[in-house]
């Protein structure tokens, strides 16, 4: 079946589509959108997070027929332009990135969180990225980098 | 495969009784991770993701009037007031991730032993709307669950909604897991005292072949609160009796063991979980004081 979606703000088909398939399986093999990772495959580790009409969702758990004339943004909408986004760049100076894997995902939860709550306490972090897992041991980072993303935007550095 | 996608409610029902054999999708957090590892390729999937008013809760009658497909972030934020034991539930199940997408008509559909909306749903005598192009019936909710995974749904019958009365007092539920997000219960455990009624209901999730009420427990612990005049004066039941309570509510189990948990070690928990719920019930009942 043919499948039409708005994602990263474009239009964007697909056709071919089997009717059991994932927007995840779309994303990647089929609009070629790389960044959205595929790990488990069943809602667990967070890895292929993207926002479905503005709700952070796991890729893997949405048929693809059912994002027919919704919105998805991937993690490839976070960087614009003027380069990486606040909460990227966070990651990346906390050393919240190792093999890189769970990061899209994470980068994606974190945005959504930020965007609801720009002030998170400690507590509505570890809330909002319970649904991420990463193997390389590095949470502590992570929530480091959570917490430079807010303090930056609470700033208005950006 | 087929992939119906109704875009009303008569739709939907008319798509069902011409393909019995069409499975549901809302959520997809049941069925998806089925489809991905190809445990399951049924011949028709029936999109309920467009029929608006799946995903809406009204009050009708008193009652909340649950669309099948509203979310659990929806019934975790805004039904914590009418149903808290569910809205407890609800901020339990997966990830916010999950939550965003599951759904407690899925809930009902998938049917396992350890949905964690069914002890909820269970102690607050819900009802199942279950409608087909032949009509409507309610399903009281202990009825609805038939064994693991299935459930008293006919081939051409939908979830529509789900009907609960608002807490007539304190609800609990709880529920024991590895950590506190994405965690298959190993047990749980709700509670629903009812004051104007003088009544307790109790639902046991994860450690029988459905979810089941506790009964036994359920008419021991209502005895007790009445002779002892407990409801009038507040005085919480002594220890003995909270403890038989727990007894009981462990005796009403039929465990397995399995990779979550064993037999023995699911009966034990239930106890524990029955009575922290009613000592956390009952100090909401007298009003924030500690109980013994």
């Amino acid at each position: 079946m043919r499948v039409n979606l708005t994602v990263n703000g474009r239009p964007a088909h697909a056709e071919g589509v089997w009717e059991g398939e994932s927007l995840l399986y779309v994303l990647r093999e089929r609009l070629g959108l790389f960044g959205t990772k595929n790990a488990c495959e069943q809602g667990e580790c967070g890895s292929c997070t993207v926002r479905l009409d503005g709700e952070p969702v796991c890729a893997c758990l949405v048929a693809a027929g059912q994002a027919e004339g919704r919105e998805v943004e991937t993690v490839e909408s976070l960087a614009g332009a003027a380069g990486l986004s606040a909460v990227q760049e966070a990651f990346a100076e906390a050393g919240a990135v190792q093999c890189g894997f769970c990061t899209p995902g994470l980068l994606m939860a974190t945005d959504a969180l930020l965007r609801r709550e720009p002030r998170p306490a400690e507590a509505e972090i570890r809330e909002a990225l319970s649904g991420n897992l990463c193997r390389c041991t590095g949470y502590e980072q992570i929530l480091s980098a959570v917490r430079l993303a807010a303090a930056r935007r609470a700033e208005g550095a950006r | 495969m087929d992939f119906l996608r109704p875009a009303t409610w008569e739709e939907a029902l008319a798509a069902k009784a011409a393909h019995p054999e069409a499975v549901p999708i809302a959520g997809g957090t049941d069925l998806m991770v089925e489809l991905n590892f190809g445990r399951r390729r049924p011949a028709c999937l029936l999109d309920l993701g467009r029929i608006g008013e799946l995903a809406r809760w009204h009050r009708e009658k008193g009652a909340v009037r649950l669309g099948a497909a509203v979310p659990y972030r929806e019934i975790a934020a805004a039904l914590g007031g009418p149903l808290p034991a569910l809205a407890h539930a609800a901020r339990a199940v997966g990830s916010p991730q999950i939550r965003n997408r599951g759904t407690v008509g899925g809930n009902l559909g998938t049917a396992s032993p350890a949905g964690d909306a069914h002890p909820a749903l269970l102690a607050a005598g819900a009802a199942v709307e279950a409608a087909s192009v032949r009509g409507t019936r309610l399903i009281p909710v202990e009825e609805f669950f038939t064994g693991p995974r299935r459930n008293a749904l006919a081939a051409d019958e939908l979830i529509r909604a789900v009907r609960i009365d608002p807490a007539g007092g304190p609800q609990e539920f709880a529920k024991v897991g590895t950590r506190n997000a994405m965690v298959v219960a190993v047990c749980s455990f709700a509670l629903a005292l009812d004051e104007a009624g003088r009544s307790v209901r109790t639902g046991i999730g994860s450690a029988a072949p459905t979810p089941r009420r506790a009964r036994e427990a359920e008419e021991f612990l209502a005895g007790v609160l009445a002779e002892g005049g407990h409801w009038e004066d507040r005085r919480p039941p002594p220890p003995s009796a909270a403890r038989r309570f727990a007894e009981l509510a462990a005796a009403a189990c039929a465990p397995i063991d399995d990779v979550r948990g064993s037999a023995a070690y699911r009966r034990h928990a239930v106890a524990v979980l029955a009575r922290r719920t009613l000592d956390r019930t009952w100090t909401a009942y007298r009003g924030g004081e500690r109980c013994a």
